[in-house]
């Protein structure tokens, strides 16, 4: 046991040690709870679908958003050194934009859809490249930089749409925020899937992933090697741009309506925390998409552990604060390295045992 | 004698961890002397400076101020015993007053007595001949003007030594001189000035007294009479001139001027003033000079890392624009830069990622390298280098210096440039690697690369470089090959004076 | 260097938002006619319509009611400050208004301005949300009695007779009126026993975080029949997780669905037999004001309670949703 546990320590894992063993100890704690906690089953919906539920799945579908806009946070701290704290306002935006153009059409088709969808995205992009330009042109922090769409951004989606919460009702949209007819998975979790095998193309089909690193870790370095750091920052901007897109159309579609005020509200935190989480350093340089994602789930994870202990509604937030506290510090570079040492002690020990055994 | 000593700073250590920064320094200063600190990078002067003004402590040794003992625990104390501390950038308020500047932080409540004080710096403006009005917001005044009121301030806190560190890096001559006089007039009203410079001409024009440090220890205290500049260089780089000798000439080639691969004329940057310089293909040449001569602002604005401001430049006889490092490396050119940890490695990426970096680039954002390839060429060249890491995924930053240089050498060598700038690649890495540089620098020249080499070790440079340029006060002063590449010459260059070799 | 661009930064963002606040205090009637009457000014203090659904309804209100074609010149002041209202308001009394209309950001600070509202002989009202200052210093109050929607709704489930209530109660923000208002009459079911608890917890007004919510349970196995949300919004959450999961909802389904603020959409979702009730929370003040400016209407008490409705989907007209629907 005591080797398994080293070995996952010494490097094995490594970048994902934290989000691993967090993700192990949340399922184990609720095995123990309640060993029926993860038991799914199939149910007819009341679309007449057979579909998959349980908490596993309400996990999986719910993180979602969170999971897309994770894995795009990610790129942009690497290679800004910085989080944007927007992404909650610009996807209301972009849910606003959408639904804008679904509601122009008079009825709703497979074209409107796509096309409101495109719509939502580059509305997405071009704040993104509004913030990407404050960062990598001006030279701002990137949390000052995106304060101010954090600010604004909701208020720019009011414009949009007006202040009451517009409906859009239509089997298409349901099917994209519920279930496709026939398929018994969830479409946000395809849609995850979908983003997340696009960025393993973009990874192996570019340069992103080296480019993104060397930009994070040494920006004079990379630029004395050829790299344009503005554009790669400004293109991670965008690419969060384009997940915000999806985060906002995935929050929408789910129950066909905008609420300007409140569609994935305060989920820049957690997002930053699914990247943190996951091992990433918050000051940019290596990263690790998969930890970001993995990172999304133990957020969800907790979340929906938290609701099915029925802990009262205060105290939610707190309990989340706590644990949340121990796994950044269990992942700071200070325990850590006092883990490593602790394990190298018992190394030498060990190796003084056996010598002296074989003595 | 006694009487006019000020201070005195005696068997002065200092350990950083891993290295000895200081062994048994000593340090005199008399009343009214300007006193100049000199040596190479490194050397240990800021060292001492800090130790002085009480941002370091010392290890061991003694300070004592006008014949007392003292021990100074931070540079507010230091001001208290009158020791003040002008640097280069200015540490002052912009948007304040002249007056304000002078007396911020000093006394209680100081700017509610505005009146008071706005005379009080109009009068010390005055006596010290400040062209400056205390009324006047500082940001107005001209960066030369700026320094005098830091100095101002530290004169009007009775100091009795001024530490002046770097004044004149960033003033035209008109403000040199403007300085100048104000150091000679404190001079006379008896302060004891410490001027640290990278200017040797400037030493001799305004100093009484020089002490040489190398390696963090003291080659002497001289009167400017008895070292001449050519003296000075030696004692600084740590050669006698009688020592010197010829050896390890390089064989003159000549070259047709068809084979130029590289010809810059008057090109400059926003860090080096213009200059002409023309390589052909094969050849290593170097540019040579103390540090902050401008030897490595020159071979950077080749390569287009600083803002290139002017001048034209040919490569095979084809106009080209450089302006941005990727364009040098289009047209086949690499630059490793000379500070490696800064300039150079991406210390968290593995020695793979770091040697494709450059190629990669070339190759352009969408046609990755692929993971098997990326693999067979770090293999390569980690066996070409002889690159000694745990493996090809280890990360650059565990690795030691002379192999992290390594890495970076391989990540030009990959790119099979035309030309190659070497700033000082051999810099901080053990004797056997860096023959191992040498050995590949005229390899490369061999397959008709060619290579410029920056090195602070001249020696290193003769034994490699056909050409070198000379570099002193940012101005190329000499140009030396064929018979005149040997030590006394570069020395007798780069000092200037009487036997300036213009090239 | 970075400070100072921070400070740039942040005098530009004041700078727009002063100007966003001066261009919004411009807005609305500007027809002062030249007859010796003249229109009556009224100037309106108010949160921004951006605010919710609820706001823009009430703005768009009073836009209706202090119109120029019903006599009345209207000026505007919207924000969500306090510090920002209170100017406004001077601003008014300084310009010379007849009638002075405040929604107030928070409860405290009014007691000057008020007075000197008084001294000017310019008479004041509030709508929406109380302040805490003496009576005397304005005419009426019309309000939402937030506890008495909550008593209504109850009222309502409770006269369903079912054979046993097991309630999800999902929250609004905690603190809010709302939420303390419309939290206190199903408490006290709880209390009494009467009704079942089944899970309380706050989705913060949050749709997605109802739906989760609701999932939560239903996962859990544990039985229920009646979602009791605190908004329209986070009932609609409640109802898809219940889609997903195939439980039947409204009228002859399994679970009673009731939710709050009677947005034309959730009307219409009465209507479609999805959900069962809907508690209204009027944003209508406007006409009573008006009606007691011009004396149609006396005031007998200074605290008005605006009468809100409860709608049954059983019962719901398409004339109740274009009366009482807010939105589109």
């Amino acid at each position: 046991m005591k080797d398994k546990f080293q070995k996952i320590f010494k490097g094995g894992l490594g970048q994902l040690t934290i989000p691993i063993v967090a993700i192990l100890f949340l399922v184990g704690f609720n095995l123990i709870r309640d060993p029926s906690f993860f038991s799914i089953e199939t149910t007819l919906n009341n679309n007449g679908n057979m579909v998959l539920a349980g908490n596993l799945i309400s996990i999986i579908n719910g993180a979602s958003e969170l999971a897309v806009l994770a894995m795009g946070m990610t790129l942009v701290t690497a290679a800004c050194g910085g989080q944007d704290i927007s992404v909650g306002a610009a996807a209301a935006i972009a849910g606003s934009a959408f639904v804008k153009i679904l509601k122009s059409s008079p009825n709703i088709t497979g074209f409107t859809v796509v096309a409101a969808f495109l719509f939502a995205c580059v509305v997405a992009m071009l704040f993104g490249a509004f913030n990407g330009t404050l960062v990598s042109v001006f030279k701002i922090q990137p949390m000052i930089a995106t304060l101010i769409l954090y600010t604004c951004g909701r208020s720019i989606a009011y414009w949009i749409n007006g202040g009451a919460t517009p409906t859009v009702s239509s089997p298409i949209i349901n099917a994209i925020g519920s279930f496709i007819p026939g398929v018994p998975i969830p479409t946000p979790v395809l849609i995850v899937a979908a983003v997340a095998i696009i960025f393993v193309l973009v990874f192996h089909f570019t340069s992103l992933g080296l480019f993104t690193q060397s930009v994070g870790i040494n920006g004079s370095a990379a630029r004395l090697n050829g790299i344009n750091s503005t554009f790669i920052k400004l293109l991670s901007f965008i690419i969060l741009g384009l997940c915000v897109a999806v985060a906002g159309t995935i929050g929408v579609s789910r129950l066909g309506l905008i609420n300007h005020e409140t569609l994935l509200l305060d989920i820049e935190m957690d997002a930053i925390l699914a990247v943190a989480i996951g091992g990433n350093s918050l000051g940019g340089g290596k990263f690790k998409i998969s930890g970001s994602i993995i990172g999304a789930y133990v957020i969800q994870m907790l979340t929906i552990t938290l609701y099915a202990m029925k802990v009262p509604s205060t105290d939610v937030k707190a309990y989340k604060a706590i644990v949340i506290i121990l796994l950044v510090v269990i992942g700071s570079p200070v325990i850590k390295s006092k883990f490593q040492k602790y394990i190298a002690k018992i190394k030498s020990n060990r190796q003084r045992v056996s010598m002296k055994g074989a003595e | 004698m006694q009487d006019t000593t000020l201070l005195q700073m005696r068997h002065i250590n200092k350990v950083f961890p891993g290295v000895k920064a200081l062994s048994d320094v000593d340090f005199t200063l008399r009343k009214g002397e300007i006193h100049a600190l000199m040596g190479e990078n490194g050397a240990g002067k800021s060292t001492l400076i800090k130790i002085l003004t009480g941002v370091y402590g010392m290890d061991g040794g003694e300070i004592i101020v006008e014949g007392m003992n003292v021990s100074i625990h931070s540079p507010q104390d230091a001001q208290n015993k009158g020791i003040s501390t002008v640097y280069q950038e200015i540490t002052l308020c912009p948007n304040l007053t002249v007056a304000e500047n002078m007396f911020i932080g000093r006394e209680e409540s100081t700017l509610v007595r505005h009146k008071f004080y706005e005379k009080r710096a109009d009068e010390i403006l005055e006596k010290l001949g400040i062209p400056a009005r205390a009324a006047q917001q500082l940001g107005s005044c001209s960066l030369a003007v700026q320094q005098m009121v830091a100095i101002a301030r530290a004169v009007d806190m009775e100091c009795k030594v001024l530490i002046l560190d770097e004044p004149t890096s960033s003033l035209d001559d008109k403000e040199v001189n403007m300085l100048f006089n104000l150091m000679r007039d404190l001079k006379k009203q008896g302060v004891g000035i410490i001027f640290v410079t990278h200017f040797l001409e400037q030493v001799y024009e305004v100093c009484d007294r020089i002490t040489v440090l190398r390696n963090g220890e003291l080659v002497g205290e001289y009167l400017i009479e008895d070292l001449p500049q050519v003296d000075l260089v030696a004692k600084m780089i740590g050669k006698e001139l009688d020592e010197l000798s010829d050896f390890g000439q390089i064989e003159e080639k000549q070259y047709d001027s068809k084979d130029i691969f590289y010809e810059a004329e008057s090109l400059s940057s926003s860090d080096a003033m213009p200059f002409d310089f023309c390589i052909h293909k094969g050849e290593v040449n170097g540019f040579t000079g103390l540090l902050g001569s401008g030897r490595s602002e020159s071979v950077r604005a080749i390569f287009g890392a600083d803002k290139v401001t002017g001048g034209t430049v040919k490569i095979k006889g084809e106009d080209v624009k450089i302006t941005k490092p990727v364009d040098a490396m289009k047209h086949g050119i690499g630059y490793l830069a000379e500070d490696r940890k800064r300039d150079g490695i991406i210390a968290e990426l593995s020695v793979r990622e770091n040697i494709i970096l450059a190629l990669q680039v070339m190759k352009g954002f969408f046609k990755p390298i692929s993971r098997s390839e990326a693999e067979a060429f770090a293999d390569e060249y980690i066996k070409v280098l002889n690159i000694k890491t745990a493996s090809r995924e280890t990360p650059v930053g565990s690795l030691s210096g002379g192999n992290q240089q390594k890495v970076i050498l391989a990540r030009w060598l990959l790119t099979h440039p035309d030309y190659l700038i070497l700033d000082e690649p051999t810099r901080g890495i053990d004797v056997g690697t860096k023959l191992e540089i040498q050995k590949l620098v005229l390899k490369l020249a061999e397959d008709g690369v060619s290579v410029t080499f920056i090195s602070s070790e001249v020696e290193e440079m003769l034994r490699t470089c056909s050409r070198l340029i000379v570099m002193r006060d940012r101005h190329v002063v000499g140009e030396l090959k064929g018979q005149d590449l040997n030590q006394a010459q570069v020395m007798k260059t780069i000092a200037g004076g009487e036997t300036q070799n213009e090239g | 260097m970075t400070k100072k661009k921070f400070g740039s930064l942040l005098l530009i963002a004041s700078l727009v938002t002063t100007l966003l606040f001066s261009a919004c205090t411009t807005g609305g009637g500007t027809g002062s006619s030249g007859g010796s009457k003249g229109p009556i000014k009224v100037g309106v203090v108010n949160n921004p319509p951006s605010e919710s659904g609820y706001r823009e309804a009430n703005v768009k209100d009073m836009e209706a009611v202090f119109s120029a074609a019903n006599g009345y010149e209207l000026k505007t002041a919207y924000s969500l400050k306090n510090d920002e209202q209170l100017q406004a308001a001077q601003g008014f009394i300084t310009e010379g208004v007849d009638y002075l209309l405040i929604s107030a950001a928070e409860t405290t600070g009014w007691d000057e301005v008020l007075k000197k509202a008084k001294e000017a002989g310019i008479k004041v009202f509030l709508f929406d949300r109380m302040i805490d200052v003496d009576e005397s210093l304005y005419e009426a109050a019309v309000v939402s009695d937030m506890s008495k929607e909550g008593d209504t709704a109850v009222e309502w489930l409770l006269s369903q007779n079912l054979d046993e209530y097991n309630v999800i109660h999902i929250q609004g923000a905690m603190g809010s009126d709302a939420q303390i208002g419309r939290t206190g009459a199903l408490d006290a079911q709880f209390a009494s026993g009467k009704m079942n608890k089944v899970v309380q917890q706050t989705a913060t007004w949050d749709e997605a975080e109802a739906k989760k919510i609701v999932e939560s349970v239903i996962n859990s196995g544990d039985d229920f029949n009646v979602i009791y949300a605190e908004n329209d919004g986070m009932a609609k959450g409640a109802v898809a997780a219940l889609d997903e999961a195939g439980i039947s909802h409204g009228i002859n389904g399994k679970v009673v669905v009731m939710g709050f603020d009677c947005n034309k959409w959730a009307l219409r979702e009465l209507k479609a037999g999805n959900w069962n009730y809907d508690g209204q929370c009027s944003p209508f003040q406007a006409q009573i004001i008006s009606d007691i400016i011009q004396g149609k209407k006396t005031v007998t008490t200074k605290k008005i309670i605006n009468e809100e409705k409860g709608f049954d989907a059983k019962t719901l007209t398409d004339d109740d949703i274009n009366t009482y629907g807010l939105g589109e």
